[in-house]
C-alpha cells in the first residue's frame, strides 16, 4: 500500500486518505477524497489549500522534529502539490516568544528546513521549495499562554505563484 | 595633572566636535582656586558590591544673556544624568541655604555641609555675540573647601542637550574615576501597533531617551542592530525583500549595504572591537554556523562547522577571543573559543539555558540571557565561567548591551499578553539601579554607542 512506500511512521491516516486515490490528477478532480473537505471550495486554489489540505504544522517546546499530526499534514500538502505543479512555496519557520531572538530565528529555519525536508521526501521538488524564518517576530496568537505559544510554533506554507 | 586647571573649549559643529585647551578662564578665576591637593578629597568606592550614592549639590545654573529656561533645561538634564547613575544623588534645591549660585559665586561651604552635600556644581550659561551659549561651571569639594574641576563649553544654543551630557560626563569623571557615558546614544527597534503586526524600526536615541530619530521606515523588519566601535554605523538584520541579511548603515549618509553574498540567511551580527569586522551566523539548511567578513577586503571566513545553532558572537576587547552560544551540546550555553574558531570550550553549566552572550569593554566580565523555569534573567559571568551572578530576573528580559565605560548594562524587558511588549532598561553592574529609558513606543534590541570624541 501507499503507506509503506512512504516509508515514514505516523503516516496512517494520510496513507489511508491517499489510498482512495488511484491517480494524482483523479484526487484533484475529486477535491474532498483528496483534501478531505466537503465544501464549496473550488479545488486548486490557495483557498482549498489552507482549508481543506491545512497550510500549517504545530511543534513542541524548543522542538523542531515532526509530529505524526505534522505528518499527516505533510503528506496531504505533498500530494496536493503533486496534483498542482505549477505551485511554488514558501515555508515560513516560526517560534514562540518564550526564546531569546537569534535562537528563535535559528529555531524557526530549522523548523522550516524540517518542514521542506519531508515535502521533498514525499515526491515535491525542491526547486518549488523556499525556506524563511521569522523566529519569534510573526505571532499569530498573542496570549500569555502555553494555549497561545503552541499556535506560534508553527511552519507555514505559503503559496508562492498562481496554479494554472 | 590638576583637573582644576583643564579648561577647555567645545566647538559643537553639528555631530562634530573639537576641544582645544583655554586658560583665560584659569587666569579669571584662578583666585578662588585652593591649593589643591595631591589626592582626590571625596571620591565614590564603586568597588564595592552595594554603592552608596553620594550626595550633591545641583543649583540651577545663571543665566547671563540666555532665556532662563535654557539654562534650567540644562541643569536638569545635568542632574538626571547624575541621578540616573545611581552613583550621585542630587539633593533637593528646596534644601539649599546659598542661594543664586553662578560660576563666580565663592561657596559659603558651611551652608552646603549643613545640608550633607559632599560636592556642589555652580555654573552659568552666558550668552556670546556670536549666538553661541557658553557654559562655565565648577565642581566643588564641599567638606575640603576646594574646586575639583572648572571647565567651559562653548557651542551653539541647539546642542544644549549634548553640552548638558558633556558637563554631567565631567562631574561623573571627577567623582567616579571612570570614564562618563551621558554623551552616548543608544540604537534599538522601535516598536510599534498590535503584537501581531509590530511594525518595527531602526532607530537611535540619546542614552536618556532623548532625540528619538529614525533610521529605517518599517517597511522591512529589522532586528538586532549593533554599533560600531569606531564610526556612525550600525550593523544589524533586515528582510528586505523578503530576504533576511545582516546590513551595514551609515548614520550620517543614510546608506545602508548588504553584507556579504552568503547562499542563506545571515543574522546576529556584532562588529570587532576595531570596528574591521562584522561576525554574524549563516543559516545553511538546519544549522547556523558562525562566519566572519572583513569590512576592507570582504573577504569572509568560516569561523565553526557544527551541526548546531551557533550563534550571538561576541569579540573580547582585545579580538583575539570570540563568545557565542551554541547548543551543540544539546541546549543553548555559552562557549569561547580563539578568534580563528579554534579551541572552543564551553563556560556556562548553571542550571537553564545561556544565550546573547556580550563581552564587556573591560574584558573582565561577560553578560548574558538566562533562562530557566520560564524566567528570564540578565546575568554576567567572568570569560572562564565562574563568578555567575544574576543582575535582574523575572518574566522576559533579554539581550544586554554594555555602556562603553563597562559599568552599565541596557536590555530589554518585555510584558506578557496582547497588548504587552518590549521596553528598555538599564541596570548597573551591580545589579542595582534598574532605571527604564523612555521611548515613544514599544522598544527592543537596544546598543550603546562608543563614547563621542
Amino acid at each position: 500500500m501507499q503507506g509503506k512506500m512512504f516509508g515514514f511512521e505516523g503516516v496512517k491516516r494520510a496513507a489511508v486518505v491517499g489510498a482512495l486515490c488511484v491517480l494524482m490528477a483523479a484526487c484533484a478532480q475529486t477535491r474532498p477524497e483528496l483534501a478531505g473537505g466537503a465544501n464549496n471550495i473550488a479545488a486548486g486554489t490557495t483557498q482549498d489549500f489552507s482549508v481543506n489540505v491545512g497550510d500549517r504544522i504545530y511543534f513542541l517546546n524548543d522542538q523542531t522534529s515532526l509530529s505524526a499530526d505534522a505528518q499527516a499534514v505533510l503528506n496531504k500538502q505533498a500530494q496536493w502539490l503533486k496534483a498542482f505543479p505549477s505551485y511554488k512555496v514558501t515555508i515560513e519557520g516560526h517560534a514562540d516568544e518564550r526564546g531569546t531572538r537569534q535562537y528563535n530565528i535559528a529555531l524557526g529555519a530549522r523548523r522550516a528546513a524540517a518542514t521542506k525536508d519531508y515535502l521533498v521526501a514525499r515526491g515535491v521538488s525542491a526547486q518549488r521549495i523556499n525556506t524563511i524564518s521569522y523566529g519569534k517576530e510573526r505571532p499569530v496568537a498573542v496570549c500569555n499562554a502555553e494555549t497561545c505559544w503552541s499556535q506560534n510554533r508553527r511552519a507555514v506554507t505559503v503559496l508562492t505563484s498562481t496554479g494554472s | 595633572m590638576l583637573v582644576a586647571r583643564r579648561k577647555m573649549l567645545l566647538l559643537l559643529a553639528g555631530m562634530k566636535i573639537r576641544r582645544q585647551l583655554f586658560s583665560a578662564f584659569a587666569a579669571m578665576l584662578g583666585v578662588f582656586m585652593a591649593m589643591p591637593s595631591a589626592h582626590a578629597l571625596i571620591e565614590i568606592n564603586i568597588t564595592e558590591g552595594n554603592v552608596e550614592p553620594m550626595p550633591i549639590a545641583l543649583p540651577a545654573f545663571a543665566a547671563q544673556g540666555t532665556a532662563p529656561d535654557m539654562a534650567s533645561k540644562v541643569s536638569a538634564v545635568v542632574e538626571a544624568d547624575l541621578r540616573r547613575s545611581g552613583l550621585l544623588a542630587p539633593l533637593d534645591p528646596a534644601s539649599f541655604i546659598q542661594q543664586g549660585m553662578s560660576a563666580s559665586s565663592m561657596p559659603r561651604f558651611g551652608d552646603w555641609r549643613t545640608i550633607g552635600a559632599q560636592a556642589l556644581v555652580s555654573g552659568s550659561l552666558v550668552a556670546q555675540p556670536n549666538g553661541q551659549i557658553k557654559a562655565e561651571f565648577r565642581l566643588w569639594d564641599v567638606f575640603a573647601g576646594q574646586q575639583l574641576v572648572g571647565q567651559q563649553f562653548v557651542t551653539s544654543p541647539e546642542n544644549w542637550r549634548r553640552l548638558a551630557h558633556i558637563i554631567a560626563d565631567t562631574i561623573y569623571e571627577r567623582l567616579t574615576g571612570e570614564r562618563g557615558y551621558f554623551d552616548t546614544r543608544i540604537v534599538f527597534i522601535d516598536e510599534s501597533g498590535p503584537k501581531d503586526k509590530r511594525r518595527k524600526r531602526l532607530a537611535i536615541m540619546d542614552q536618556d531617551g532623548a532625540n528619538v530619530r529614525y533610521l529605517t521606515d518599517g517597511a522591512d523588519l529589522v532586528l538586532t542592530p549593533r554599533f560600531s566601535p569606531v564610526r556612525q554605523e550600525v550593523t544589524y538584520m533586515s528582510y528586505v525583500g523578503g530576504n533576511p541579511q545582516v546590513y551595514l548603515f551609515n548614520i550620517e549618509s543614510g546608506q545602508r549595504e548588504v553584507l556579504g553574498n552568503f547562499p542563506g540567511m545571515t543574522f546576529a551580527p556584532r562588529f570587532s572591537p576595531d570596528g574591521q569586522k562584522v561576525i554574524m551566523s549563516l543559516q545553511q539548511g538546519s544549522n547556523a554556523n558562525l562566519f566572519v567578513m572583513d569590512l576592507r577586503s570582504r573577504r569572509t571566513t568560516r569561523l565553526t562547522n557544527t551541526p548546531a545553532i551557533d550563534t550571538s558572537p561576541s569579540f573580547s576587547p582585545d579580538g583575539q577571543r570570540v563568545v557565542f552560544e551554541s547548543d551543540r551540546g544539546g541546549s543553548q550555553q555559552l562557549y569561547v573559543m580563539n578568534a580563528n574558531g579554534s579551541n572552543a570550550q564551553r563556560i556556562s553549566f548553571g542550571p537553564g539555558r545561556y544565550s546573547t552572550p556580550v563581552w564587556s569593554p573591560r574584558g573582565d566580565l561577560i553578560a548574558f540571557t538566562k533562562v530557566h523555569q520560564g524566567r528570564f534573567m540578565i546575568g554576567v559571568m567572568r570569560p572562564d565561567g565562574k563568578g555567575e551572578r544574576i543582575l535582574t530576573e523575572g518574566y522576559h528580559n533579554e539581550g544586554p548591551a554594555w555602556s562603553p565605560n563597562g559599568r552599565v548594562l541596557v536590555f530589554f524587558r518585555d510584558t506578557p499578553g496582547a497588548s504587552g511588549g518590549p521596553q528598555v532598561w538599564t541596570v548597573d553592574l551591580t545589579g542595582y539601579n534598574e532605571q527604564r529609558v523612555d521611548t515613544p513606543n514599544f522598544a527592543s534590541d537596544p546598543a550603546w554607542s562608543p563614547t563621542l570624541d
